[in-house]
């Protein structure tokens, strides 16, 4: 269970429809551990600011899981969280451990412009 | 309209409650916040030893006193950085992201630390590609293959323990030919089959493609340098204030830390610093949420004086 404000995805089938319907996404696949909680802080500061972005959080150790955590752009990641970003359901980015706000900023500039 | 009482800069445990107090003194007061509230509070999982509190995760207690600050009025805004400063001046200000300006007539410098970084080629790109610095996170992507740890202090022991429930051998790398540790957890680490310990050395470098696959240690005593072929590297060597927005703007110790008086006066007339960022001891959430709660109630009393001297 993940303690946070964003909108959370804990089935294919909710995984599936927010790549469908959403232009931009951001998925943030964690746990609530130290090096996850500041990644989900920072993006549901940035829900506002970024209106036209998804921003999403998915329990890393449940099934609905296994799509992020095989995708061919996380091969090699060793750290939480995996934080994918989509673009028309596509992987853009795909960053792993903790990440600070100039960081995201960076990635949601460069990838989803407004 | 951006002008407050009192502009708090870090929304750790000393900044929440020095938000709280301030607040309920009905004082205009806002904090600054990069990243997530709370500070390296909820870096914790479990924190057991608040008073009041019987055990609690980090990032819940973190949310509790962030909703207590709200409540009683306090605004908080997250940052990326701070692009300008003006303490000396009457009215300070505080310029952020280089787009937006805020003025009080007082602040209170609660810019907590972080976790200190080896500083050497690689770190930044094998982060979280086999360099990690939580163990409870990372540690079951290393199961059954071989880790180093670097560090001597309590948590490098601790941790290199911890993870032996999944590596199949640690490394503990440590600059020194002693460790700076509680002797039960020198203990521990000393009789553990699976550690080892390689002294008086450093990590010079980071290799690897896609993920890391070596490191260079140095021999301090030595200067040799030996490439050592591994999975992953934990980093557990203290912690840093936040003060580098200082430079220039206020003098600090050889460490980066914030000189300050009992009563949390800075030498700057109408700055007052908290928590991690200043010089001191011992770092507790309830360390830090003392000092906050000094350094709003001599904000307080200097923006009463402010007020009567008009």
């Amino acid at each position: 269970m993940l303690y946070t404000d964003l909108t959370h995805i804990s089935t294919d089938e909710e995984y599936n429809k927010l790549l469908q319907e959403n232009e931009n996404v951001m998925l943030i696949c964690g746990r609530m551990g130290p090096m996850c909680i500041p990644v989900y802080g920072i993006a549901e500061e940035l829900e506002e600011e970024y209106p036209h972005v998804k921003f999403v959080d998915l329990e890393f150790d449940i099934p609905a899981a296994y799509p992020v955590r095989t995708l061919p752009e996380v091969r090699g990641f060793m750290g939480i969280p995996f934080t994918i970003y989509y673009k028309n359901g596509q992987v853009v980015k795909a960053t792993s451990s903790i990440q600070n706000r100039q960081q995201i900023t960076a990635i949601l500039d460069e990838y989803f412009e407004k | 309209m951006n002008h407050y009482d009192t502009i708090i800069i870090g929304g750790g445990p000393s900044g929440l409650t020095a938000g709280i107090y301030l607040s309920r003194a009905k004082l205009k007061a806002l904090i600054l916040n990069q990243g997530a509230v709370g500070g390296q509070m909820v870096l914790t999982h479990e924190i057991a030893n608040y008073p009041g509190v019987e055990s609690i995760s980090g990032y819940q207690l973190a949310n509790i006193m962030k909703n207590q600050a709200k409540s009683f009025g306090t605004k908080i805004k997250t940052i990326g950085e701070i692009t300008n400063l003006d303490l000396l001046s009457k009215v300070k200000s505080v310029t952020v992201d280089n787009t937006e300006t805020f003025t009080a007539d007082s602040i209170i410098l609660a810019s907590g630390g972080r976790s200190r970084t080896l500083g050497v080629p690689g770190e930044d790109t094998f982060k979280g590609r086999g360099i990690s610095y939580c163990a409870t996170c990372d540690g079951d992507f290393f199961t059954d293959k071989e880790i180093i740890v670097v560090g001597g202090g309590n948590s490098a022991l601790e941790e290199a323990v911890s993870l032996t429930k999944y590596a199949s051998k640690v490394t503990i790398v440590h600059q020194f030919d002693h460790f700076q540790a509680f002797e039960h957890a020198i203990q521990e680490a000393t009789e553990h089959p699976k550690i080892n310990f390689i002294m008086e050395s450093t990590i010079s470098g980071f290799n690897g493609d896609d993920k890391l696959e070596s490191v260079d240690v140095l021999n301090l005593k030595t200067n040799v340098i030996t490439k050592i072929p591994i999975d992953g590297v934990f980093i557990f060597i203290g912690y840093v204030p936040n003060t580098e927005f200082l430079e220039g703007k206020m003098e600090r110790n050889k460490w980066g830390e914030i000189g300050v008086d009992s009563l949390m006066n800075t030498p700057i007339s109408g700055v007052f610093a908290a928590g991690d960022c200043i010089a001191k001891k011992y770092r507790q959430v309830s360390t830090a949420v003392g000092e906050g709660t000094i350094a709003a109630l001599t904000a307080s009393a200097y923006l009463n004086d402010l007020k009567t001297k008009k």
